[in-house]
């Protein structure tokens, strides 16, 4: 089966308020494509659609091609973590995955080995009840692996990690894509998919704002900032500005120098023979091209608020 | 499917909760079982000697009555004109009163209407032992003519007859009536073994019984009876010639001993008097088994706690999605649960009933009505069944409503609260019979011991044992509601968003 995701058109609507809006995109295999967007813009809701559990009023989610609910044993082919907490807190947390396992048809032997994976089989046999919010996240992904599946798709798998915890998900995410399965991950927080994602789908408001490579992403976010140090403030100016550049004095031998490759900075400085000290290309983060990339659309909404 | 099955009994054995929930149904059971039979043994009422007989078919049946009989070898005819039957009602024995009563005093009332179910006819019987088979055709005091064989046959005649009539002829014998003694209307006949049998008029009244549940209670009177019939226009065929006629007394009534039962003769005219009855019997000394298994109802709420909890905590913890993710066929994922829970409380329920009636039998000791082994194997494997239907019940409620506390006031208002109401007499009869067909608690019928036999008086009411619906019946009540609950449950799955 091909490991895929793809979402065509979803349109839903609680009453009058419309939850997706046309919400289109593609996963595919071998990267990690980051869901983002604010809370309530449509992507817990599309996940629940693409599973089968949330009806559409229209438009497809397709598994490698075929519709969730057509899928004998999902769990082979799709893995998903929605929601953490979702757990008896009585059953622990080998049992919690173990009628997974039985529902799959898959041997208990699977249950302990996901367990190891994602390190929890030293308190696999403990009430669930009594897992920390992180624990219970790898609880959740230990299921999502159960089927050993070519899809995986989890929903704000980041929420109650603690930093080591952040970096072993990220590490994790990272290996399940190399592994040439699709990852979709949603978050609304950019910078927890900081060096994760490969690919990103941004979404607001029910349909997709941006569907985009990180790389590019960043590169054009990053574009053309310097931050350079000299002495020789004034005269650095002047010939950048000259050159092109659009320069600001950010301390008192610092500035940012904008509209000029870095490379061209250093030439124009040395034709004109002024000093300098350090220089540096500026790499957008990707929460700032992030924040670039939807300011358009907040601006949008603003506005509507206020005609 | 086998795999999903699997799966939910994993959830439902991982819960330690559930696990110990169903060991308390259990005990709570045995310990009501237990409070039953200690509770009967305070009363010190009459317990364990007097057992009763049986009829030919095995039916527990009393066979009390005064008997005016010759020997009949052969086929023979019978006829008769009842000329009256009256009833005398007795005054209640007092305790620790050692003189027996003495005959007809004018403390006594006098002469009155017959018992309804009073009896005054032709008999042939085999035999004196208690329990043998018989025929009869014999006015009541207000059933009209009836012909009754082997104690559980009962066969309407004409209303206002008083000729009767009993032919035997081979191994049959047939029962006519008639309004003036030539046109006679044939009732029904029956089989009686070959060989001599007594053949002759008899008379026997039930007690006087009165029985009522009312609001809040139940209250029952009565006493022993003494009806009287006046025999004439006897012509007989098939008796030896010249033999005289016997008086008999049939039963270990105590008011059998009176001096005032037994007959008379004034030319052509015989005055019989006779007390006790010759039907099946609806009561005996002691309790009744099924109340060994009276804990079901305390059994019940457990279990169905557990019914509702099963699925709701699902709801309530967001698993529910994590099911479905696994098993996106939710009428699977229904069928699953209900049989996982239906199989956990149905095995629950047989080792619980299985327990109760041992030990509540070891506790009270013998007597009470008997039942055979099949009804015995009826009451415990429907009690099971009744916990297990009830549990998958309480599954369908969990789905349809989600939450956990209106799915249990829901199931437990359906099926435990009108088992109470009913039973423990808080409600007045006729409410209570609707409320135990109408509701799934009317499944209890399952565990009713002693049959109910419409030529018998009694108070066939929940307070006294009784169900409106026969065993089976009120059983397929509780099935019925069970089975539409799952059909709502399995539309709404399918209609909402998990």
């Amino acid at each position: 089966m091909e490991a895929t995701i793809e979402v065509n058109g979803l349109r839903k609507a609680y009453g009058r308020t419309v939850a997706l809006d046309g919400m289109t995109f593609t996963v595919t295999p071998g990267r990690v494509t980051a869901f983002v967007g604010p809370n309530g813009a449509g992507k817990s809701t599309t996940m629940r659609v693409v599973l089968g559990l949330d009806r559409v009023d229209a438009g497809t989610a397709l598994i490698g091609g075929r519709p969730y609910r057509s899928l004998r044993t999902p769990l082979r082919h799709v893995g998903a973590l929605l929601d953490a907490s979702a757990l008896h807190p009585a059953r622990s947390g080998r049992d919690h995955l173990l009628w997974q396992a039985h529902s799959q048809r898959l041997a208990a032997t699977r249950v302990d080995e996901v367990l190891r994976l994602t390190g929890l089989a030293e308190v696999g046999r403990r009430r669930a009840g009594g897992y920390s919010l992180g624990m219970r996240q790898r609880l959740g992904v230990a299921g999502a692996l159960l089927g050993d599946p070519p899809v995986l798709m989890l929903d704000e798998p980041f929420n109650g990690l603690d930093p080591e915890g952040i970096r072993w998900m990220r590490g994790f995410l990272r290996t399940l894509a190399a592994e040439g399965r699709a990852v979709l991950v949603s978050s609304h927080l950019m910078s927890e998919l900081q060096d994760t994602a490969g690919h990103l789908v941004v979404v607001g408001r029910g349909r997709v704002v941006a569907d985009t490579g990180v790389a590019e992403l960043i590169a054009a976010a990053s574009a053309d900032r310097v931050t350079l140090r000299t002495a020789a403030r004034t005269e650095a100016m002047t010939a950048l500005a000259r050159a092109g550049a659009t320069v600001a004095v950010t301390d008192k031998d610092t500035l940012t120098v904008d509209g000029v490759p870095a490379d061209r900075v250093v030439t124009v400085l040395s034709e004109a023979g002024v000093p300098f000290s350090e220089i540096s290309a500026h790499r957008a983060t990707l929460e700032e091209a992030y924040m670039e990339l939807t300011r358009d659309a907040v601006e949008f909404r603003a506005s509507e608020v206020t005609p | 499917m086998t795999g999903l099955i699997r799966a939910e009994l994993t959830k439902f054995r991982s819960v330690r909760g559930w696990v110990v929930g169903c060991g308390v149904a259990a005990v709570l059971m045995v310990l009501f079982a237990v409070l039953a039979g200690a509770g009967t043994s305070d009363t010190g009422g009459p317990r364990g000697g007097g057992s009763l007989p049986v009829g030919p078919d095995g039916t527990p049946v009393v066979d009390g009555l005064t008997l005016v009989r010759q020997p009949m070898a052969g086929d023979g005819t019978l006829t008769v004109r009842v000329a009256a039957l009256t009833g005398t009602a007795l005054p209640p024995p007092q305790p620790g009163d050692a003189a027996p009563p003495g005959p007809a005093s004018p403390t006594e009332s006098g002469p009155a209407a017959a018992e309804p179910w009073a009896k005054a006819g032709l008999i042939v019987k085999a035999g004196t032992a208690p329990g043998s088979p018989y025929a009869a055709v014999l006015v009541t005091g207000d059933h009209g003519v009836r012909m009754q064989h082997d104690f559980v046959h009962d066969l309407a005649g004409p209303t206002d007859a008083r000729w009767l009539r009993l032919v035997r002829a081979g191994g049959t014998v047939t029962g006519y009536a008639s309004v003036d003694g030539t046109a006679w209307t044939r009732i029904g006949s029956a089989p009686l073994p070959a060989g001599e049998v007594s053949a002759g008029m008899f008379v026997a009244s039930p007690p006087h019984e009165e029985f009522d549940q009312f609001l809040g209670g139940t209250s029952s009177m009565g006493g022993k009876v003494i009806a009287t019939g006046v025999f004439d226009n006897l012509t007989a065929a098939g008796l030896p010639t010249g033999a005289d006629w016997e008086t008999v007394t049939f039963g270990d009534d105590p008011a059998a001993d009176r001096p005032d039962i037994g007959s008379t003769r004034t030319g052509d005219t015989f005055t019989v008097s006779g007390a006790g009855d010759v039907a099946p019997a609806t009561a005996a000394a002691g309790p009744k088994l099924e109340q060994t298994l009276v804990g079901g109802f305390a059994a019940l709420t457990v279990l169905v706690v557990l019914g509702v909890l099963f699925v709701t905590t699902e709801y309530r913890r967001g698993l529910v999605r994590t099911t479905f993710t696994a098993t996106p066929g939710r009428l699977r994922v229904l069928a699953a649960k209900a049989v996982v829970i239906g199989a956990v409380t149905f095995a629950v329920g047989l080792v619980a009933a299985t327990a109760a009636l041992l030990v509540g039998t070891a506790v009270r000791g013998s007597g009470g009505y008997p039942v055979s082994t099949g009804v015995q194997i009826r009451i415990v494997v429907g009690t099971a069944a009744l916990l297990a239907v009830a549990a998958v019940f309480a599954v369908a409620i969990g789905t349809i409503l989600r939450r956990g506390a209106g799915a249990v006031a829901a199931v437990v208002v359906l099926t435990v609260l009108p088992y109470i109401l009913s039973v423990a007499a808080v409600l007045p009869a006729v409410p209570a019979q609707w409320v135990l067909r109408l509701t799934p608690a009317a499944a209890f019928a399952i565990q009713q011991t002693v049959p109910e036999w419409p030529q018998v008086h009694q108070a066939y009411t929940p307070a006294f044992g009784f169900f409106p619906l026969p065993p089976w019946g009120g059983f397929a009540v509780l099935c019925g509601w069970t089975a539409a609950a799952l059909a709502v449950a399995a539309v709404l799955l399918r209609r909402r968003d998990a």
